[in-house]
């Protein structure tokens, strides 16, 4: 199935504002931010294991063994600083 | 009235809370917050800060906030406004306004309604200064605020999603 990922502040950046992936049914969330890993040098940089990163699944904030709905808009975005 | 705003204007504090207790007598006491863009930063001179936020999630996650707010406390009326885009130092950022019978409440839920937001409403700050530009990093001081409450959350530390 495919869904549509938007990433924010320094991810969009890097990566741009979005981007669609492919991923089996049933699919969590990390094994998407796994796949989006191995896409390109840029994206193991910025969205690797070592990056402290948060994610939602339809604008809601999730934890990685969410999973993800088919045609959902997944985001993913470094720790949130508003206020 | 509405309750949310994110927009790049400015805004009246004192406007707010006026319509804030408009036509509730009820209301004894007013708490409010304003956050501004500080001149400096780690050491840094700060010139102007761009804030980026998530539209639609961001609006949702303070509703969601506001409606757990108001399960912990006897809130009458409750306002956030929220600037994005370009904001030069001293600029306002963002307010918060709670009225409530007696300032006690009022003055926690406003305490409580901040710690939520710097970790749960999807904004990110960045600031130039005259090293160039940098994005803000979250501080894990703003987790242990929002314990405080009895709710866990892992915004600046922690290697989970």
């Amino acid at each position: 199935m495919q869904v549509q990922v938007r990433y924010f502040a320094s991810l969009r950046e890097a990566l741009g504002g979005h981007e669609a992936a492919e991923l089996p049914t049933g699919a969590t969330l990390g094994a998407l931010r796994d796949g989006l890993i191995s896409r390109s040098p840029r994206h193991a940089e910025v969205l690797g294991r070592s990056r402290t990163l948060r994610g939602a699944i339809n604008q809601l904030m999730c934890d990685e063994a969410a999973v993800v709905p088919e045609g959902a808009e997944v985001a993913f975005f470094p720790p949130v600083t508003g206020g | 009235m509405q309750r949310v705003s994110i927009q790049t204007e400015d805004f009246d504090l004192g406007a707010e809370v006026a319509a804030l207790r408009a036509g509730d007598p009820g209301v004894g006491a007013v708490a409010t917050f304003i956050g501004t863009v500080r001149e400096s930063s780690e050491g840094q001179c700060v010139s102007e800060m761009e804030l980026e936020h998530y539209p639609g999630m961001t609006e949702r996650a303070i509703e969601d906030m506001m409606a757990a707010a108001a399960l912990r406390f006897d809130i009458r009326a409750a306002r956030v406004v929220h600037r994005v885009g370009r904001l030069a130092a001293g600029a306002q950022i963002m307010m918060v306004a709670v009225a409530c019978a007696h300032r006690g409440q009022a003055f926690q839920a406003c305490e409580f309604l901040m710690d939520y937001l710097k970790t749960q409403a999807p904004f990110w700050k960045k600031e130039t200064t005259p090293a160039g530009a940098r994005w803000v990093d979250a501080r894990v001081t703003d987790d242990a605020a929002l314990a405080r409450w009895g709710v866990t959350t892992k915004n600046a530390a922690g290697s989970a999603v």
